[in-house]
């Protein structure tokens, strides 16, 4: 035989063929006008071409597996469906971590997509050109999963349904998206630094890994594919974080200064973030894997502090925030369970008092914290609630003028007092929740004194649905505020009582039974 | 000294793959989790392409890694034999 058989092309070469040997330089317009974008934060880059993606990952590649990941995931959600999945979750109190992950992350996953849709355009070399848009694409892909994956839940649970519209006015909504849209009218390398290393590398490795495989652990399949479909692309999102980061501080020592900034804000913004998924873990999964505690030492202690000690070699230095985050893993799940229990008419999630034998399971967990500050709040609670006495905060609550979290945190070594910090900028004071959240405000308080928060924005009544007159002479600020939600009422306050709890109880009792 | 990971989720596939750690990697610790395993090795974790032929008795292609991948952490550096995370330090 003399056919001759072209030999196969190596990684190496076909990545460099089919990246950077397709790029090319700008002749009708100089390089600096096409790309305007890229200078205006300081970063200095002599050399584009020495960004490379280590996963050297070519378009033709990401096309094949990224459908085989698709086709798994869609056999694995029909299935799910078609066998009545819901019905065998451990408990329908977890339906409820669905209702808060519906609201709080495909919306962002969304936000991604945008913002990588950018950063493929605003790059100036052709590796990280390529690889922003491969993500912006992951996460395109993200969104449209997750909600295709709670859709079955929908059309049996409530509270679901108005997640979109939720997103921009929900209070507690509100923290994620000011993540999201702090990094989005960042400048590219800052928002590299946001959310390829603050987002992807500390955030989501907690909610898509162990927060995940706790959600297989509770029966959840169609949460169980999703998640792990989606990390399955961070593994390169966290990459091309780390890879951005490198790519700074190798091509300019002046780089430094603005990385470390970088990565002290996001650090402790994704930190703030987490808040609420500690939650997730410890009090709404019915049967947990971990604790968050144990869950923040694995995936950021040592996770994180293996990236920053690796980043010595530069120059970085462990974040400022980095100590306050240790003492906070053991007090932050509990603090924010208590303050959504302790708002039963303004979320589309039910909230419940743990069981004794969860106590149980916290104070063995929380051994320094639980027992001490946590379990008399929720006891207290428990028995007013049996009593008839249901506590129930009305006021709107004061947040943060940076993470916009809700004010709800202790001061640094005094659990028992709640920290409030304060600025003045242009003649106006301007509240934050932490030290390190004053310092980013006072850093950037042009872009800070602008942030929409819905619960201080409704006192000035802009925040009412459609045909509520603000001028009118018996205004009430926040009388509205379930419809200008789109709250469904069905949703709200304890799941004891609850339709969800009725209807799981009599679907699965027919589930088993003739 | 730090250690280098990766998860993966549990299937088939996932279990050739996993043997081929533990046998090139003989620091290598093994966290078995609900539906998912996290591998841990000081410093540097590498998986390579032949051992992963041997245990699945089929070619393997490294890319195909991306399908069952949950996280990673660590340097990545990937070629057409060896996938490779580490830490300076």
């Amino acid at each position: 035989m003399d056919m001759k058989v072209a030999k196969k092309l190596g990684l190496k070469e076909r990545y460099s063929l089919m990246t950077r040997d397709l790029a090319w330089d700008t002749t009708y317009q100089p390089m600096d006008k096409v790309f305007p974008q890229t200078t205006y934060e300081g970063i200095k880059i002599h050399d584009w071409d020495k960004w490379e993606d280590p996963f050297r990952l070519t378009m033709d590649a990401y096309w094949k597996y990224q459908s085989e990941k698709e086709r798994k995931l869609y056999a694995i959600l029909d299935g799910f469906n078609q066998n009545n999945g819901h019905l065998s979750v451990t408990d329908a109190r977890y339906i409820n971590v669905l209702k808060l992950f519906l609201g709080s992350t495909p919306p962002l996953e969304l936000m991604a997509a945008r913002g990588f849709s950018m950063m493929g355009r605003q790059m100036n070399g052709a590796g990280p050109r390529v690889a922003c848009q491969m993500q912006a694409v992951d996460e395109y892909r993200h969104f449209q999963t997750q909600i295709h994956s709670i859709s079955n839940y929908n059309k049996y649970y409530n509270g679901m349904d108005e997640f979109a519209h939720q997103q921009s006015r929900m209070w507690y909504l509100s923290d994620g998206k000011s993540f999201f849209d702090d990094a989005i009218t960042a400048g590219p390398f800052e928002f590299m630094v946001a959310i390829g290393f603050a987002f992807e590398y500390v955030l989501t490795n907690i909610l898509f890994v162990p927060f995940i495989s706790g959600a297989a652990y509770n029966g959840d399949m169609a949460a169980m594919t999703v998640g792990f479909s989606a990390q399955s692309d961070e593994a390169r999102h966290m990459t091309l974080g780390l890879e951005c980061i490198k790519f700074m501080l190798e091509q300019d020592p002046d780089n430094l200064p603005i990385v470390q900034r970088w990565i002290d804000k996001w650090t402790w913004r994704g930190t703030r973030k987490l808040a609420s998924v500690g939650m997730m873990m410890d009090y709404m999964l019915p049967k947990r894997i971990m604790s968050f505690k144990e869950a923040w030492e694995m995936y950021v202690e040592e996770n994180g502090g293996a990236l920053f000690k690796d980043l010595a070699r530069y120059g970085i230095t462990i974040p400022k925030c980095f100590s306050q985050t240790i003492e906070e893993k053991e007090h932050v799940s509990h603090q924010s369970w208590i303050g959504f229990y302790m708002k039963p008419q303004a979320t589309p999630f039910h909230t419940w008092i743990p069981t004794p034998d969860e106590m149980d399971w916290l104070s063995e967990k929380y051994p320094n914290t639980f027992d001490k500050y946590y379990r008399p709040v929720l006891e207290f609670f428990d028995a007013q609630e049996k009593a008839g006495n249901r506590f129930d905060n009305k006021t709107a609550p004061m947040n943060c003028q940076v993470c916009v979290s809700t004010m709800k945190f202790n001061e640094p070594g005094d659990p028992m007092e709640m920290c409030f910090r304060e600025s003045i900028y242009n003649g106006e004071k301007f509240h934050t929740c932490s030290d390190h959240c004053k310092e980013i405000f006072d850093n950037e308080p042009e872009k800070y004194s602008q942030t929409f928060i819905s619960s201080h924005q409704v006192l000035q009544g802009n925040c009412e649905p459609d045909g509520v007159d603000v001028n009118a002479p018996d205004f009430e600020p926040g009388r509205h505020m379930l419809d200008y939600w789109k709250l469904d009422k069905r949703a709200l306050g304890d799941f004891n009582g609850s339709e969800d709890q009725k209807n799981f109880a009599a679907w699965r009792e027919q589930a088993t039974k003739n | 000294m730090s250690n280098a990971f990766i998860a993966f989720q549990k299937n088939d596939e996932s279990r050739c793959i996993v043997e081929a750690i533990l046998e090139d990697n003989p620091n290598a610790m093994v966290d078995d989790q609900p539906s998912m395993v996290k591998i841990d090795v000081p410093n540097r974790l590498v998986i390579k392409r032949e051992t992963v032929e041997e245990k699945m008795g089929r070619s393997f292609d490294l890319q195909e890694l991306q399908l069952h991948l949950i996280t990673i952490s660590g340097n990545l550096d990937e070629t057409d034999d060896e996938f490779t995370l580490s830490w300076n330090s």
